[in-house]
């Protein structure tokens, strides 16, 4: 091996080391070093030995799988034991893992192990041959397009070359049109929420999500945080998850002289202010309310609204302010929304009036 | 007197001076003080308030002024209640250790004697949250009975605190280097008390908008996800969703698979030769 190895350097094709090489390259191609046989291509009892490992390994891969369907038979589905370092585990899953992984694991071993010591591994060289085509081939193919360009008429007969152009632009409208199957244009929905029919004469109570009940404006205290919905929007409707992705509120109540947007402490009721629990982002769901800083960061994309200061985006990618309701309190002390948001709730859409 | 000028400058002078003024000064005082306030009220619950009101003078004022008004290092504490007092100083988070975005929690200092004491001096101040009692956070013992308000919890969980503290109560991020914490090994009095006084930047869910029955639910679903329930795929990789474990399947999994072609690669007879 030591031989092969000096063989190898640059200094043992070039005779005058240490001068300047001045005859051609001087990193003298190498060569191909000279095959080495494996112990498995002269000894065939080692051959042998091989090849009863790998075998070994299909075998054990083929016991594995038998493992993997007797384990799905065996073990219930929901039985629960401790394995050391990995905890309380389903015995099931456990095992279907162990027997795949293994039945797995063996067939790539054995495969490799074959590769290594017994299939052929004599050094095969390719040479690497110039991509582009001769002069002569490129001369005759360039002569042909002329020819019949010539031939087509088609740099003479403008109408022709025009109309095909024309025609050739036009076919990919017909995917645009096909996009029409993705559904019907949203329309105005996304511009109205479960709050809209909300009027000063026809109010909408805020209920609470927890309870399911109405809440009065000192149920609110500083420091907590309250989600509601609109009155009459029930769980089990059909559509509960469409509307409560634009209806939901974020119910917080700062002290008034804290609030710095003027017209943000009017839209609430003595501090308590109802921001639209949705992301102006993309539409996450946002309530990592901070009562200290009155921050509320979005856990999507860390936009950050600053409730005090009419929801301002104080970080991040959202583009414009949290909506906020309007809300009084009615005769009995409830709060209730006289109106929908002034603008829509979440993200933006082309349409969005601003 | 000649023996006693010859003895002024021993070493233990200054400390025999020390005593006898201290010895003076109380005996003035315990002749002098007003009798009638020594007697006023000896009950149990004012005992304790004297006693807290102690035990704040040294462990707390320094931030929260002597009366507990608060100063530029603390907030007042007029009105926080005794549920705050057992919930930050039970779990080690007051006294705070330095001003931070964050107080995390640590060991605890006062024993439950000496909290329930500072709690009664801090409830002294102003009406406020109290102590829950035991049964207002034991989650049911009954099987059935626990079943339901574990799955109840679990949706109340998901409405009210998932998003600061995760589906699994594993914790969460926020903003300029605040987190919310992990509720994993919680005390569930501390749990409820939280819900209750809304500590540091965590808001307050009250009795009115989260009643004391939700309260308990949360409780026992928070105890039942992060101590009980098993995971039947083993390794959690801490409950923290797709970007954990796509973590660790590029680094572990991806990692695992590059080494195990290197060692193939470098195990030939070719790679031998050269």
């Amino acid at each position: 091996m030591s031989h092969d190895t000096s063989d190898n350097m640059p200094e043992a094709h070039d005779a005058s080391h240490g001068a300047v090489a001045t005859h051609g390259d001087p990193f003298a191609d190498p060569g191909l070093p000279a095959h080495e046989p494996r112990r498995t291509d002269i000894d065939e009892r080692a051959a042998k030995r091989a090849e009863r490992q790998v075998s070994l390994l299909f075998i054990v891969s083929m016991l594995a799988t038998i493992g993997f369907i007797a384990s799905y038979v065996v073990f219930p589905i929901d039985e629960i034991v401790y394995i050391f370092p990995i905890g309380h585990v389903s015995s099931l899953n456990f095992a279907l893992g162990l027997t795949l992984g293994v039945a797995l694991f063996c067939i790539g071993a054995g495969a490799v192990h074959w590769a290594r010591t017994l299939m052929s591994d004599h050094e095969l060289p390719a040479e690497r041959h110039p991509i582009e085509a001769d002069d002569e081939l490129r001369a005759d193919v360039i002569e042909q397009f002329k020819t019949g360009a010539a031939e087509s008429g088609f740099g003479r007969r403008k109408m022709l070359r025009n109309t095909l152009i024309g025609s050739m632009a036009l076919v990919p409208l017909s995917g645009v049109v096909l996009l029409r199957d993705l559904g019907p244009l949203p329309e105005q929905k996304l511009a109205h929420t479960g709050w809209d029919k909300a009027t000063p004469q026809n109010p909408i109570a805020l209920v609470n999500m927890n309870t399911n009940k109405p809440m009065k404006a000192e149920d609110i205290i500083q420091g907590s945080l309250t989600f509601a919905k609109p009155e009459g929007l029930e769980e089990d409707a059909e559509d509960f998850q469409v509307q409560i992705a634009k209806d939901a509120l974020m119910l917080v109540r700062i002290a008034p002289e804290d609030i710095k947007d003027n017209q943000s402490r009017e839209l609430g009721f003595e501090g308590i202010l109802a921001y639209s629990k949705i992301c102006t982002h993309v539409g996450c769901p946002i309530s990592l309310y901070e009562q200290q800083t009155h921050h509320a960061l979005c856990p999507c994309h860390q936009s950050t609204f600053d409730l005090a200061d009419g929801a301002r985006v104080i970080f991040g990618p959202a583009g414009h302010p949290l909506p906020q309701l309007k809300i009084t309190t009615d005769e009995q002390g409830y709060l209730v929304a006289t109106g929908d948001f002034d603008e829509p709730v979440g993200p933006s859409y082309w349409e969005r009036p601003r | 007197m000649k023996k006693l000028s010859a003895r002024r400058r021993h070493p233990l002078a200054a400390l025999v001076v020390l005593l006898l003024a201290l010895a003076a000064t109380g005996g003035l005082y315990a002749a002098f003080a007003p009798a009638e306030k020594a007697q006023a009220d000896t009950s149990a619950q004012s005992l304790a308030i004297d006693e807290g009101k102690k035990l704040f003078a040294v462990g707390c004022s320094s931030c929260h002024g002597l009366n507990g008004q608060g100063s530029s290092d603390g907030p007042s504490l007029v009105g926080v209640g005794s549920a705050a007092v057992d919930f930050q100083v039970g779990t080690g988070r007051m006294p705070a250790q330095q001003p931070g975005a964050q107080v995390p929690r640590k060991k605890v200092i006062y024993s439950q004697t000496e909290i329930d004491q500072l709690a009664a001096f801090v409830a002294s101040l102003g009406p406020g949250p109290v102590v829950p009692k035991e049964e207002a956070y034991t989650p049911s013992t009954d099987p059935a009975v626990a079943g339901e308000e574990i799955s109840k919890g679990g949706e109340l969980f998901r409405t009210n605190c998932a998003q600061c503290h995760n589906f699994a109560g594993q914790g969460g991020a926020l903003t300029n280097g605040k987190y919310a914490p992990s509720l994993e090994g919680v005390d569930p009095k501390h749990i409820y008390e939280a819900m209750q006084t809304g500590p540091q930047n965590m808001p307050s869910f009250p009795d009115t908008t989260m009643p004391e029955e939700q309260k308990r639910q949360i409780v026992a679903f928070v105890r039942h996800t992060t101590n009980d329930e098993p995971n039947p795929g083993g390794l959690t990789l801490g409950s923290l969703g797709p970007v954990t474990e796509g973590l660790f399947g590029w680094i572990f999994g991806l990692g695992l698979l590059i080494v195990v072609a290197i060692w193939v690669a470098a195990h030939t007879t070719k790679a031998k030769k050269s």
